[in-house]
């Protein structure tokens, strides 16, 4: 039997505060194919520290176990530091929320895309050029050569997500771990990154976690969706499902979207239930 | 043609450079108003420190048993009958002209005395600046590259005592144990006596001028007596520096394009000095060009125990003799070129964040 | 208003301190500076500045009736005497104990550092929150008056206030006053731009507050804390101006036992008596090394941001 792409089990991340440990994640598993995977939540249901943790990417004073975090077999947890190197950007990708704040303020577009490819490709610096320009034409950008003497601040909402994508997908990684890839864009050229994005990791055969809180966006994106909740995975389910979703968070996390065919006066809060967060403990 | 014509008729760069231009010509105006204004109300604050203050000039010019006469001459000499503004718009007339009037002590054109101790200051403080900025900085990236570990504490101990220790003190201990004590540095003073009318001073900086003489002797000479005094001075800058490049720092990499670069597999060295550390260059300018202006401060106490004949010493000199035309001409100086430095930390800023651009 | 009654035994005024919710806006106000505190005291380094400043205080007020020498008397017999156990730290060139100079050296440099934010202080606050809120000519005059003093190092301008009004504590303390106002009014002011909108002015405005009163009872009191701050941070640089004025002479005169002047003095034995420099200079390190670790500790406590 081949491993999964990634496997996950049991993963808790706790951070020191005034008394003792606060937990910011109890406990998730779950395993990765060459699939879209959707992780949905609202704000502080530990989502990103869930990507975050992946990558190791939290800061040192984060406390991160697991029973099981492997990428293809390879244990990330007990990975050295240069190991983890290779594997970041070269094995897995991140791609983070903002372009004006995730791209260096002081680099050009070409010289943070060609930074990404020969930390993990070795070759001439006139190959990378090359590489960095395809990849830019492959995110449909129209006008590589110019854009790549660009800054970030010259760049749109649209295309610094693209030279994002760009950046992040040109050492080929096996697994995507995109942050929320479209809050920060205007919602005309939304459709247009995810498809971008969509393109690009079916055109290199990885695995995609995508990581927001839209749930309808990720049920149209997505194969599967964990919906999570303090910290843990309320309920796993295939993403046509969604609306059927059984537990009573995902409903209510449905229940609160406005709906499309008539207006409402009020949208439905959810109301949480601290069970939930006690009946998933194992 | 309009400007909107021009716009559609050569490329959109070409029209938003001359935008930016447009920009910073207003910028520039407006900052120029700004400085001046300054200037005028630093001329108007020593003015008002040499003439209202309880200070008789005349009284320090003649001594207190002058003769009736001979001071209602000197005040009339001086001025001091004309109305008071009268007596400002001379003021600002000759200060604008570099010419702050004649030296009690020495006799000579406060100018021309500045000018000449100048030089002697400005190498201590270069000397100084390298020092502090050299060591200043990688401490401060250090540091914040390794928050709150024991690197993190050392560098804030080395810092805290660099701002708490009196700079006359640390002098005389250096003077104690490593000229007294151990030897490894030179007398106090600039130079030997012996090479003192031997060098050919074309900079006025000794360093310089025994090099392009070809003197190593004297060099060396040099060299042994400005490191100690030197290096205090650069203690207080350094304490400054690195504290200011820490906490630029830790702004930095609490970034989220520094987890970009790290979740792109950069290594840490890279994510430091390649990321973070280009991103707070242009702040550093600001910082060391401060801590530059700064150093004269320190000057004036350090040139005192180490009888360096610099701009500080002459200050310190004219202070205790009350030679109120030499003090307010340093005052004056130490005043335009603090606002000079701030101007063209301002300017570096413009040119070299693309940001801003 | 509240029932909580004012004196209460130990163990409940600790619970009424540490109670989740508040249930009064003065409890809320104990708590907020209750944690403060106790952010205060767990920083160590700023604990002990505070220590050591207390113990500095206590020592300058108690000093002369610790020690068994007068502070002038001379006694040409025991000059130069390297520390020893009847003089702890030695005497000088004319044989006065060094450790009794150091105690009454003590007074008069936080003497001075309390004069300078004494009159500094309400100046700066009271410049700069009015500036902060008339705006108009006055903030314009006002703020183009702190950049000018600003364009000097302090000790620089302190030097040339000294030089017109003659050497002396009582000028020092008005020289380095005179060059302290400044950083604190543009911080006065930026508090006070942050509250000069807000409704509550406004409803004073309204009841027919004049702008003299609305200044003093609802501005000022809003930039108080800041400025606190602001001066207790200031105040190692103050004491190093006023050291270094000492030092150049221009400041206490000798046979003042202000460190500054005792450090010059005593440098002419740098080099056969050490201990004549180098005791005056460690206390001046001392105070403001305390001065700086606690300036830091209440910037952290007071300003979160920071950690």
């Amino acid at each position: 039997m081949t491993d999964p792409l990634l496997e996950v089990r049991n993963l808790r991340v706790a951070y020191p505060s005034a008394h003792g440990y606060s937990d910011a994640l109890r406990g998730i598993s779950f395993t990765l194919g060459r699939e879209k995977l959707g992780i949905v939540g609202e704000s502080g249901s530990g989502k990103s520290t869930a990507g975050r943790a992946i990558m190791r990417l939290l800061p040192p004073k984060a406390r991160v176990t697991a029973d099981a975090l492997r990428l293809s077999g390879f244990d990330l947890l007990g990975a050295s530091e240069r190991q983890m190197r290779d594997i970041r950007g070269g094995r897995i990708a991140m791609i983070l929320q903002d372009p004006r704040y995730a791209l260096n303020p002081l680099k050009t577009v070409g010289a943070q895309i060609m930074e990404s490819y020969r930390i993990h490709i070795k070759g001439s610096r006139a190959e990378a050029r090359d590489r960095m320009l395809a990849m830019l034409e492959d995110v449909r950008i129209r006008d590589p050569q110019r854009v790549t003497g660009l800054y970030p601040h010259e760049l749109s909402g649209g295309m610094g997500q693209r030279v994002m994508i760009a950046m992040m997908l040109i050492p080929s990684p096996k697994l995507v771990i995109a942050d929320e890839p479209t809050s920060a864009l205007d919602v005309t050229v939304r459709g247009q990154i995810l498809d971008v994005l969509n393109e690009r990791v079916e055109a290199q055969g990885a695995g995609l976690i995508l990581i927001s809180h839209d749930l309808p966006l990720v049920s149209d994106f997505c194969d599967r969706v964990l919906v999570m909740y303090g910290g843990q995975i309320m309920e796993e389910l295939a993403a046509h499902d969604l609306s059927q979703a059984s537990h009573p968070y995902t409903i209510a996390l449905n229940a609160s979207l406005p709906p499309l065919d008539h207006a409402v006066d009020e949208l439905i809060v959810p109301e949480y239930d601290p069970t939930w967060l006690t009946e998933a403990t194992e | 043609m309009s400007a909107g014509d021009l716009a559609n008729s050569v490329s959109s760069n070409r029209s938003a450079s001359s935008m930016r231009w447009g920009r910073a010509a207003r910028e520039f105006l407006k900052t120029a108003a700004s400085v001046s204004v300054t200037i005028l109300g630093l001329l108007a604050l020593t003015f008002f420190i040499g003439r209202l203050l309880p200070l008789d000039p005349v009284l320090a010019i003649l001594g207190d048993d002058a003769s009736q006469e001979a001071y209602e001459r000197m005040v009339i000499k001086l001025g001091l009958d004309k109305p008071m503004w009268e007596q400002f718009i001379t003021y600002l007339w000759n200060s604008l002209h570099f010419d702050f009037g004649m030296s009690l002590t020495s006799g000579k054109p406060v100018t021309e005395d500045i000018l000449r101790v100048f030089p002697a200051t400005l190498e201590l403080a270069t000397v100084a600046m390298i020092l502090g900025t050299g060591l200043g900085i990688p401490l401060g990236v250090l540091a914040a590259a390794n928050r709150d570990t024991w690197i993190d504490q050392v560098v804030r101990v080395i810092s805290l005592i660099g701002y708490s220790a009196p700079i006359f003190w640390l002098g005389l201990l250096g003077l104690v144990v490593f000229y007294a004590g151990l030897g490894w540095v030179g007398a106090p003073g600039r130079i030997d006596i012996v090479y003192q009318y031997d060098l050919e001073t074309r900079t006025g900086l000794y360093l310089i001028d025994s090099l392009l003489a070809g003197r190593l002797d004297i060099f060396a000479d040099v060299f042994g007596r400005i490191v100690m005094p030197a290096a205090i001075l650069a203690y207080g800058a350094m304490a400054y520096i690195s504290r200011m490049t820490r906490s630029f720092m830790l702004e930095q990499l609490s970034q989220e394009y520094i987890i970009a670069a790290q979740a792109k597999g950069a290594s840490r060295l890279s994510v430091v000095w390649g990321h973070a550390f280009p991103n707070i260059a242009v702040q550093l300018v600001t910082v060391v060009a401060l801590s530059y202006a700064f150093l004269l401060e320190g000057a004036v106490l350090t040139e005192t125990v180490f009888a360096w004949p610099g701009f500080g010493r002459y200050l310190t000199t004219a202070l205790l003799r009350a030679d109120m035309n030499a003090v307010l001409g340093c005052t004056l100086i130490v005043g335009l070129i603090f606002i000079t430095l701030n101007l063209l930390s301002d300017v570096f800023y413009r040119i070299f964040d693309p940001r801003t651009r | 208003m509240t029932d909580t009654p004012v004196m209460q035994p130990r163990g409940s005024l600790r619970e009424w301190l540490r109670a989740p919710t508040a249930s009064s806006p003065r409890q809320a106000r104990a708590q907020a500076v209750w944690r403060g505190w106790q952010r205060l005291i767990t920083n160590r380094a700023a604990f002990a500045g505070l220590i050591v400043l207390l113990i500095l205080v206590t020592l300058a007020v108690v000093g002369p009736w610790l020690t068994p020498y007068s502070v002038m008397g001379q006694d040409l017999s025991v000059r130069l005497q390297p520390p020893s156990a009847q003089h702890l730290l030695g005497t000088d060139d004319l044989g006065r104990d060094i450790l009794t100079r150091i105690l009454y050296g003590a007074r008069i440099t936080l003497m001075m550092a309390a004069l300078v934010a004494v009159i500094a202080g309400p100046i700066g606050l009271a410049v700069g929150a009015t500036a902060g809120y008339l705006g108009g000519w006055f903030d314009i005059v006002a703020m183009r008056l702190v950049d000018v003093f600003l364009s000097f190092p302090s000790l620089i301008l302190a030097l040339a206030f000294v030089a017109a009004l003659g050497p002396g504590i009582e000028n020092a303390v008005i020289a380095i006053s005179l060059s302290a106002w400044p950083p604190i009014a543009r911080l006065a002011r930026a508090e006070a731009l942050t509250v000069r909108k807000s409704d509550y002015i406004a409803a004073a405005r309204l009841q027919g507050a004049s702008p003299m009163r609305l200044i003093m009872k609802h501005v000022m009191p809003i930039c108080l804390p800041s400025v606190v701050v602001r001066v207790t941070l200031n105040m190692a640089g103050i004491i190093l101006t006023a050291a270094g004025l000492g030092f150049l002479g221009l400041g206490a005169q000798p046979p003042s036992p202000e460190w500054g002047a005792m450090l010059a003095s005593g440098r002419q034995f740098m080099l056969t008596s050490w201990w004549l420099a180098a005791t005056p200079g460690a206390a001046i390190m001392l105070v403001s090394l305390s001065f700086n670790l606690l300036g830091d500790g209440l910037r952290d406590v007071l300003d979160p941001r920071n950690d």
